[in-house]
């Protein structure tokens, strides 16, 4: 079957890849273009490992069809520090104990960077509402919520 | 497994598509088709999609309100008037799943999701549909009776009339996993008040069927009733009457039969979880 040429921005800089027909966004960004950060979890949009951000906002790459990216701009965890820099986020979940095993920590970060570029001094229940798509099954989630609000608290430095 | 992807510059062309193809489906935000396709689902050979947002489109005409079928939760949220559907959106789902997610793709979801639908009902809302017949509205209970066979039908758009008021229009999801899970039950009534009893009942149910469905044994020991304590015992009474849940990793039919009642007493009483 024939493939299709897609374009898009990839953090920050311009892709073209081509895809099969059906091909899902997940698939396109570890296998094609080589970007590992969002995970493969469940494969059905349940547990929010492969999340990004589709021009801002926060989607499930693994559900999401590829050909509709066109033109769009997909951020991910693999773009979030700067050089040797992390990210207030990333620093946050280091200092406040908030990864594990890691595996949900990328979709973790994307849906805490979404919540906190639209709204930088959420209170914990807005935190809570923000992940609750995304699954952990090795911290509690308590170290997460902590870790996203120390964030706040200390103020993105970097969008 | 690659299939083919059609992209349609009007939804004419999209449902001329989807009835000349019986392995084709809409896709609009993909929480339902992707994750077919991610299972393997080899039924699906085509998917047909739309150039552009011409079904995402919100109209208002006086009460009357349109919302078109690629309308994602998230602009719902977004949208201060759909205040009354604020809780039925922020029970479905993640912030991303509401990004993705449709209305129109709601219609097509399998209990034990589907919460929106459960809502609309209740809300006796018509949908928009065109198929290779032509354009037509049809009852939203119809449709979904009929959703399963209605192979190359696209749903369009919702409309409905606004509620009456604030409080005519209750929704309660009960879930075990906390802050929100797939639905042991979702219950949604519109019971509006007149001269303190209520009338044009109508009660709603998601996860109690294969599609959302009307509890109208409910409905009728409801109408012209108070909203206290004994005006609701029959409502309550006959809450599973016509239902036929499915037993699912969420909860046994058995169980959902037995708590539904009580669920539809506290939401028609005001009381909390």
């Amino acid at each position: 079957m024939a493939k299709t040429a897609l374009q898009f921005i990839h953090n920050g800089r311009e892709v073209a890849v081509f895809v099969d027909g059906g091909a899902n966004l997940l698939s396109v960004l570890r296998d094609l273009v080589g970007d590992h950060s969002p995970k493969f979890g469940c494969g059905q949009g349940g547990c929010g490992a492969c999340t990004v951000l589709i021009d801002g906002d926060p989607v499930l790459s693994c559900v999401t069809l590829a050909e509709s990216v066109a033109g769009k701009s997909i951020d991910t965890a693999d773009d979030l520090k700067s050089g040797p820099d992390l990210h207030p986020l990333q620093t946050a979940f280091m200092a406040n104990f908030a990864a594990q095993c890691g595996y949900c920590t990328p979709g973790m970060l994307m849906a805490a960077k979404a919540l906190l570029d639209h709204n930088p001094s959420p209170s914990r229940a807005e935190v809570v509402e923000a992940i609750s798509g995304n699954i952990c099954r090795c911290t509690g989630y308590e170290p997460i919520i902590n870790a996203i609000l120390a964030a706040a608290g200390h103020g993105l430095r970097r969008a | 497994m690659p299939v083919t992807v059609k992209t349609c510059a009007t939804p004419a062309e999209a449902a001329a598509a989807l009835s000349s193809d019986r392995g084709a489906r809409y896709i609009a935000g993909g929480t339902l088709v992707m994750r077919a396709l991610n299972e393997g689902d080899v039924e699906i050979t085509t998917l047909v999609r739309l150039a552009d947002r011409s079904l995402a489109q919100i109209r208002t005409s006086g009460a009357r309100v349109s919302i078109g079928a690629d309308v994602t939760l998230l602009q719902i949220l977004r949208e201060r008037e759909f205040s009354y559907l604020h809780p039925v959106v922020r029970s479905i789902g993640g912030p991303a799943v509401r990004t993705m997610g449709t209305v129109g793709g709601n219609l097509f979801a399998y209990p034990p999701f589907g919460d929106l639908a459960a809502a609309l009902l209740a809300l006796d809302a018509t949908v928009s549909v065109q198929s290779g017949y032509g354009a037509r509205d049809m009852g939203l209970e119809e449709f979904l009776a009929a959703r399963d066979r209605a192979g190359g039908t696209l749903a369009l758009a919702v409309s409905f009339e606004r509620p009456a008021s604030v409080d005519a229009f209750r929704y309660r999801k009960v879930a075990r996993v906390k802050p929100k899970g797939a639905s042991v039950v979702s219950i949604a009534a519109h019971v509006p008040n007149r001269g303190g009893r209520v009338s044009n009942v109508r009660i709603a149910y998601g996860a109690m069927a294969p599609t959302a469905i009307r509890a109208k044994a409910a409905e009728r020991a409801l109408e012209g009733r108070t909203l206290d304590e004994a005006g609701v015992a029959a409502a309550v009474a006959a809450a599973a009457e016509g239902t036929s849940p499915a037993t699912d990793a969420i909860a046994s039919a058995w169980y959902r039969r037995e708590v539904v009642g009580v669920h539809l007493r506290r939401l028609l009483l005001g009381l909390e979880s």
